[in-house]
């Protein structure tokens, strides 16, 4: 088993609480880990990504080869598209639909949702959305990474293991509500394969 | 042993913690800035009573770990690459001294230039100083080998060399840690002439460290780190040094390498098993990630007119980190097509935060200076320098820790008056308090603008040096009491705030505007601590 992940997003997107979980999860599924992060400058609102490896067996290379990516999961739907060379010929998009702009030229979001529909495997979501309803805006990025569960080769209870731990010292209610985020990031996304 | 999952940087942490440390000293540079805020972080660092915190400089840091290793404790400094610029006197001249307590210098490459203004190859220091330099292929290397350089420096009484690159740095694996070491008792040199570098010493000093050459280059041909493996296919030979044996490995998932391989992770290089690679190979491939560091060494050395291929021939472009798809063009595999980013994608480049203190400061300037003809603002490293960008484009220049006062100097000096300098106030303490003393002593008509977030802001809100001294610093090295003017970097305070720049610009002389509000990250950060705290 071998899952090349990329995580993608905007600098303060947080993007890293994706890869801390699935992390979390893989390590104790006693997997092999690898995950290359962006520190320093491109953080100050520039677009990040990070390359997450995990097998069962030892893991070469930090950073993921053109056309293997297994998985992209992009919290901003133009990131989602600036990392397809990455993506393996039937790899997944899982991205998030609602816009981060802090450019001028930002483009129009109907044609990026059109490019991301283009994508013959993708799982597009108002992950912010869903996560308002929820009644936790800061819950979006626990949406996508329930969305991209079932893509996973981890049990989804791992996943579920690693957010309690993560959100340990934050009280019951937020591990409650973060764990409702992840439920209803899969469901979106087993009902979005089915139609 | 459960592993521990670590950053490059972090294992590097870990391993000296577990290996001796008795104290770690740097200075926040990308991307090697996480050794020592997980020393700073570290309970066990903590109870073994490890000196740890940040210098004003690379250079400061560099000498309190020598002065360290004098005392018989193993001492480690941290760096970015270009931070070995600032301390390569001390770091040249320790190789000269020699270390007594194991003294390692950890410095972080950045090829592709992540976050940085040049990707100097820091192995080059390395062969310069004439000491043993390591470069780790992965984190468990990375946590091993400082256990395995305090061995070596204080085997050969050497400081070592450690060099990471960006990718190792930041990428996060597991690692398991081996039995820990007792730190060192205090024990100074049995010559105690040693550390005094007076040319009759120094000259007797230099002949041990050229003695020592033959025993740093027969350690690499013996290392465990530098390793031959056989391979049938002798039409090619590959060297592969650091993190690159990782991208040759990614392009054999089977680990079926058909080719003889000698990976590299000593310098000087092995020139045993360099040779015997050269003579049993038809052709030499050599990836590092770098400058062509070996593949220099084993053109001019063993060239014999065998092909040698790498960055200088073209094989692998001459700039930028290597990945696992340079390597597979390299070895001449075949490359499946990929999709292409959809062509209405826009570039994203970093920005300053909404709300930032520097936006304000930069809106001020920019219309006091609306008068003047362009190019007059002379800046320097840090958060700042993205003003460079629109909508600012306030700045004209970024060169290096300090530059931005002595260059305003040199540009007024040449009559082209006035000029601006913009400077963090780490940076300020870093390297720009001796400019602007030069400044003073000529009385060079120039505006020095130090924005004081009272952080290092760009590596993640270290502690700054500078917080609470700006002023009194200023006026210690003589700048007038009423050319230091404190403003506050607000939208509110514009107008007052464009006046001041405006007339501290026509006054002619030195003087210093210092723009003071706490960076926004930083003071989000505080506040959620302290709410903590409150709970």
């Amino acid at each position: 088993m071998k899952q090349d992940i990329i995580l993608a997003g905007v600098g303060g997107q947080g993007i890293l609480s994706i890869a801390a979980s699935i992390g979390m999860a893989a390590i104790d599924a006693g997997l092999h880990l690898k995950q290359a992060e962006v520190h320093g400058m491109s953080q100050r609102g520039g677009d990040v990504h990070s390359d997450l490896r995990i097998s069962d067996k030892e893991i070469a290379s930090d950073l993921i080869a053109q056309g293997k990516a297994d998985i992209i999961i992009s919290v901003e739907p133009m990131e989602s598209l600036r990392y397809l060379p990455m993506l393996a010929p039937d790899g997944w998009v899982i991205t998030n639909t609602n816009p981060h702009v802090n450019i001028p030229n930002y483009p129009d979001i109907k044609d990026i949702i059109k490019e991301i529909r283009a994508i013959p495997n993708h799982i597009a979501l108002d992950a912010n959305k869903i996560a308002n309803d929820l009644g936790s805006r800061r819950s979006a990025n626990i949406v996508m990474l329930g969305a991209a569960s079932p893509f996973l080769d981890l049990e989804y209870e791992r996943l579920e293991k690693a957010i309690r731990n993560i959100f340990k010292t934050k009280g019951e209610k937020i591990i409650e509500t973060n764990l409702k985020a992840l439920k209803t990031g899969k469901e979106f996304a087993k009902n979005y394969i089915k139609k | 042993m459960k592993k521990l999952l670590l950053l490059g940087d972090e294992a590097i942490a870990q391993g000296a913690i577990d290996s001796g440390l008795s104290g770690i000293y740097a200075y926040p540079g990308t991307p090697s800035t996480e050794i020592m805020e997980y020393v700073l972080k570290s309970k066990e660092a903590k109870e073994k009573n490890i000196r740890s915190g940040w210098a004003a400089n690379e250079k400061t840091a560099m000498e309190a770990a020598l002065g360290m290793s004098y005392t018989g404790k193993r001492a480690m400094v941290c760096m970015k690459h270009v931070g070995l610029n600032v301390a390569a006197d001390p770091f040249i001249n320790s190789a000269m001294t020699g270390a007594i307590g194991g003294l390692i210098v950890v410095v972080a490459d950045d090829p592709s230039m992540h976050s940085s203004q040049n990707e100097q190859d820091s192995r080059f220091y390395g062969k310069f100083a004439m000491i043993p330099t390591l470069e780790p292929a992965n984190q468990q290397e990375a946590y091993d080998i400082i256990h395995y350089g305090f061995e070596l420096s204080e085997k050969f009484g050497t400081p070592v060399l450690v060099r990471l690159s960006t990718r190792l740095a930041h990428s996060r694996a597991g690692i398991e840690r081996k039995d820990i070491r007792e730190q060192n008792e205090i024990h100074l040199p049995g010559d105690p002439k040693q550390f005094i570098l007076l040319p009759a010493n120094a000259r007797r000093r230099y002949k041990i460290l050229l003695q020592n050459q033959p025993h740093f280059e027969e350690e690499s041909d013996n290392s465990v780190l530098n390793k031959y493996f056989e391979g049938s296919d002798k039409s090619l030979g590959i060297i592969a040094c650091g993190i690159a044996y990782n991208y040759l490995l990614e392009n054999h998932p089977d680990r079926n390498i058909p080719f003889p391989v000698l990976k590299i992770g000593q310098y000087p290089i092995p020139y045993s098993k360099m040779e015997r690679l050269y003579n049993e190979c038809e052709e030499i491939l050599v990836l590092e990630d770098g400058y062509p560091f070996v593949e220099e060494i084993i053109k001019s050395y063993f060239g014999l007119g065998k092909k040698i291929k790498g960055r200088l021939d073209g094989t692998i472009p001459r700039d930028g980190e290597l990945n696992p798809n340079i390597v597979e063009k390299a070895l001449r595999m075949e490359i499946a097509e990929t999709r292409t980013i959809p062509e209405l994608v826009a570039n994203r480049p970093p920005k300053l935060c909404d709300g930032c203190p520097h936006i304000y400061s930069y809106n001020a300037l920019n219309e006091a200076l609306a008068e003047y003809t362009k190019g007059r603002v002379f800046s320097d490293i840090g958060c700042y320098t993205l003003g460079a960008l629109k909508p600012f484009e306030a700045i004209n220049t970024c060169v290096d820790m300090g530059a931005s006062i002595t260059m305003a100097k040199g540009a007024a000096d040449a009559g082209f008056t006035p000029t601006i300098a913009v400077i963090g106030d780490s940076t300020f303490t870093h390297s720009g308090m001796t400019g602007l003393l030069d400044a003073v002593n000529d009385n060079s008509s120039i505006t020095v603008v130090i924005l004081d977030n009272s952080t290092v802001a760009m590596t993640g809100g270290q502690k700054s040096s500078a917080t609470d001294k700006i002023e009194a610093i200023c006026e210690a090295l003589g700048v007038e009491k009423n050319h230091i003017i404190v403003i506050d970097p607000s939208p509110k305070q514009h107008e007052k705030n464009t006046k001041i720049f405006k007339k501290e610009i026509e006054y002619g002389g030195v003087s210093v505007i210092i723009p003071r509000r706490e960076c926004i990250q930083t003071a989000a950060k505080r506040l959620r601590k302290e709410k903590k705290l409150v709970n």
